[in-house]
């Protein structure tokens, strides 16, 4: 076996380590402690759990390859938040009056188009200024939220279409709507990143920019696309959610970009760029629902429930260091 | 005055790592006021023997003594406080803290309350400095110094303890001919006040110069050790790889082809002016000069990183203009940077994926990457280029800095370039691969490729050269073919000395 090869098999499996040990926890746990009958394990309830991880889901999808390619985007939750006015508010608007229920697809486009606009619009100043990522997504975080205030102050936009509400609804083999966009999503960029030459280009970017310059890729575009990626990606799992909540608060989607980072981060990606996997990210987005759930399922507050994930996270980065560091003298800090 | 007594003695270290005998068996001692030389190709076992010398590894088995006293070292804090001092090759400065700052980090000089007494640590400092005798003093901000005086602080922070011996790893590495005679003064004044010296460097011309004795390590044993004055290169090295080398020069042994890139009176604002030159099909020309004599700028303007102010680069006869690395990739030309791994690999990646970085776009099938024909390219270059590596998935970063290098030439040869400009071929290559990159370069002229080989190494140059091209502050001096070419000469040209000739 090759070096290296032991603790790379130990760091792809961790992610999948933990969720069997949350199962048999809360199945334990919840025996003596849960409120509810019902298993912890109980099919729906897994099912329910499945949907349930799809607004993030969806999302970190997106934030993997970002943040594979060296970059980061603050401004998901914002973007999320935008999409899903522009999804709710133009179905009311007297030019799509004439459409009846073919407004539902206008919608979609609608929100999607401006989602990917606003995360192009990231790219697009993060390549030509060269301002670093984190900052560039800083602002559009706040400014995203900014112009989500000044469409309709502190109140809520709704809308409800029933059709719309019956499709979000319905069921296919079992899955929830919402729960097959999460593995469609996961599907397309588990190819994207693994078969085409765009995400082999975005590890090798993340990875060793001047290298990759050097080789002849075009840094630049591979950003833009991946920031449009990422703003379509957010803007769908608004259009994923709202279809059937018809109604959005302006402070919806508020962390959840830190909740993204996190579902990336436990999922093995680096945060530096150049390593990470889509079927990672999709261990740790169910990781983080689980305990969410988990959680709750023992009777648990929300705001336990954030202290205790925000200690795994640090614990389990601690352990991946040290599964990384073992053998290979690094500095003593 | 009796037999010296060794200020270093290593008595039969033995290192293992799992599937791996590091060190079998190295002993060797250093004397005071001695240099000696610690050599061996990569992988040697150099690295874990000072590493073990520093408390970073525990040996399995043997001793270190100290001044006859047996030691032992349970991290660098302890080796320093013992005597033993590191310099290393990669400097490890605070850039935005002062001298002072940097030589006392970490035992800077307190006064009551914890404050720092900065007139002490000033004096102190400068005390220091002016044994080196350096020309910068204690509150010099260090991102403001040169590489070699930014190592004179290093060599500072060892002189504040009590040193008995101080281990100098590739010390020369990034040091213009004039720094190195600088830092050589510094190691004389230590050999004088008594202080062992072990200098390990890969470069045969120092070696002989400063130090007093060499021991050579091979695979983790320890080979022996010599008199410097009664032995040569050629069985030093010999002792390093096991089997004789050709250090022999070549002359042209091929007919030229055509002319494959022209550049006229090139300019780059003030980092090189008015470059002309030429090279041809089937020749290697070689780029000799000191550290900022403009030999990369010109590289990175031919690979399209930069933009000349001036003057014209022609390919095949055709002028052309070069905006990108795609676009000169495009036009035939490619560049092995000077720093492989910071610009030319990209570690974290299977050596495959290395290979196929620039074509694979033009490779892939549909939106697929093709995989198999990635494949395919990586075998034919493995094969072709000796490339030692257990397969395609082995990650670069892995590999030794031989092999890394072929995969980055193999990256180029994919391309089927026309020119093929090298920076800095063999950096921190050990002396057994680099005959196999040297032979290689001259193969790749033989088979047709225009190859520009930028070089610091002398031999390096004399040795691949059909002409050399002598540069000094941004201009060419001289040009010279290999038959009229003498050591001499070359060190004229690229020190300002005698008369510039157009090219």
């Amino acid at each position: 076996m090759q070096a290296g090869q032991l603790s790379d098999a130990m760091k792809r499996g961790a992610i999948w380590g933990f969720i069997v040990l949350e199962l048999i926890f809360f199945s334990v746990a919840g025996q003596y402690l849960s409120l509810s009958d019902s298993a912890f394990m109980d099919l729906d309830n897994m099912l329910l759990l499945l949907k349930q991880s799809a607004p993030i889901g969806i999302i970190a999808m997106g934030m993997t390859i970002v943040m594979v390619n060296g970059n980061i985007d603050l401004s998901v939750g914002a973007t999320f938040a935008i999409a899903a006015i522009v999804l709710l508010n133009s179905m009311t608007w007297p030019i799509f009056a004439g459409l009846g229920d073919w407004v539902i697809p206008v919608a979609w486009l609608l929100a999607l188009a401006v989602g990917t606009l606003l995360g192009a619009l990231n790219g697009l100043i993060v390549w030509k200024t060269g301002v670093d990522a984190f900052i560039v997504t800083l602002g559009a975080m706040l400014g995203y939220r900014g112009i989500v205030f000044m469409f309709n102050g502190e109140n809520p936009t709704s809308h409800l279409n029933w059709t719309l509400v019956d499709l979000a609804e319905a069921e296919f083999l079992g899955l929830a709507t919402a729960s097959w966009f999460l593995l469609g999503v996961t599907l397309a960029v588990w190819f994207l990143m693994t078969k085409t030459v765009h995400g082999r280009n975005a590890y090798a970017i993340g990875d060793n920019r001047e290298a990759a310059v050097n080789a002849g890729i075009r840094v630049g575009p591979h950003m833009l696309i991946n920031f449009a990626i990422i703003g379509f990606l957010a803007a769908l799992s608004a259009v994923v959610f709202y279809s059937e909540s018809g109604s959005v608060n302006p402070n919806d989607g508020q962390l959840y970009e830190l909740w993204v980072i996190t579902a990336v981060v436990l999922g093995g990606t680096k945060i530096t760029g150049g390593a990470g996997s889509v079927i990672g990210t999709f261990g740790g987005v169910i990781a983080i629902q689980l305990l969410r759930k988990g959680l709750g399922h023992i009777g648990a507050d929300t705001s336990t429930v954030n202290l205790v994930i925000g200690l795994i996270l640090i614990a389990v980065l601690f352990l991946d260091r040290q599964l990384n560091v073992r053998g290979k003298e690094e500095l003593k800090v | 005055m009796t037999d010296p007594k060794p200020v270093l003695h290593l008595d039969n270290i033995v290192k293992t790592f799992p599937g791996v005998r590091a060190l079998d068996g190295v002993s060797f001692s250093v004397m005071p006021g001695e240099v000696h030389a610690l050599m061996g190709e990569n992988g040697a076992g150099k690295s874990t023997l000072m590493k073990v010398l520093g408390g970073i590894h525990k040996p399995d088995e043997g001793d270190i003594y100290v001044d006859e006293r047996k030691v032992t070292m349970s991290g660098p804090l302890e080796a320093k406080a013992k005597g033993i001092v590191f310099i290393h090759q990669e400097l490890s400065l605070a850039e935005e803290l002062s001298v002072a700052e940097n030589i006392y980090l970490g035992e800077l000089p307190r006064k009551s309350f914890g404050r720092v007494d900065w007139t002490r640590l000033a004096e102190q400092t400068n005390a220091i400095l002016k044994k080196l005798n350096v020309r910068f003093d204690a509150a010099t901000r260090v991102g403001d110094l040169s590489i070699a005086n930014q190592q004179m602080v290093e060599i500072a922070r060892a002189l504040t303890v009590d040193a008995k011996a101080v281990i100098f790893d590739e010390p020369t590495a990034s040091l213009t001919d004039a720094e190195k005679v600088v830092l050589f003064d510094v190691i004389a004044d230590l050999k004088a006040d008594g202080v062992g010296i072990i200098y390990i460097s890969h470069r045969m011309e120092e070696i002989f110069k400063i130090t007093d004795r060499i021991s050579i390590l091979r695979d983790g044993q320890y080979q022996g050790t010599v008199n410097t004055a009664e032995t040569n290169e050629e069985s030093v090295t010999q002792m390093m790889i096991g089997r004789k080398l050709d250090l022999s020069r070549k002359a042209t042994n091929h007919d030229l082809g055509d002319l494959a890139l022209e550049v006229r009176g090139l300019s780059c604002g003030k980092l090189y002016r008015d470059i002309s030159f030429q090279v041809r099909r089937g020749e290697v020309v070689g780029f000799y000069g000191l550290v900022g004599a403009g030999r990369t700028e010109i590289a990175e303007t031919l690979f399209g990183l930069r933009d000349p102010s001036a003057g014209q680069i022609l390919l095949a006869g055709q002028e052309v203009r070069i905006h990108s690395p795609a676009d000169a990739i495009a036009r035939g030309i490619s560049l092995v940077p000077e720093d492989r791994k910071g610009q030319g690999l990209v570690l974290g990646m299977n050596c495959r994926d290395n290979m196929t970085l620039p074509q694979v776009d033009d490779l892939k099938a549909g939106p697929f990457m093709a995989e198999g024909a990635e494949i395919a390219i990586f075998d034919q270059y493995r094969d072709r280029l000796d490339i030692r590596t257990p397969g395609w998935k082995q990650k670069v970063g892995n590999l030794s800095g031989g092999n890394q290098q072929k995969i980055v030439i193999g990256k180029w040869l994919s391309m089927h370039p026309t020119v093929l400009i090298v920076d800095e071929p063999t950096r921190g290559i050990d002396v057994g691969s680099k005959s196999e990159i040297h032979k290689l370069l001259r193969e790749l002229a033989a088979q047709g490729y225009a190859v520009m080989v930028i070089s610091s190494e002398m031999p390096e140059v004399l040795h691949v050269s059909d002409r050399i091209v002598a540069m000094y502050s941004g201009r060419i001096m001289r040009t010279f073919t290999s038959d009229e070419v003498t050591e001499d000469s070359l060190i004229q040209a690229i020190s300002g000395l005698g008369d510039s000739h157009a090219a």
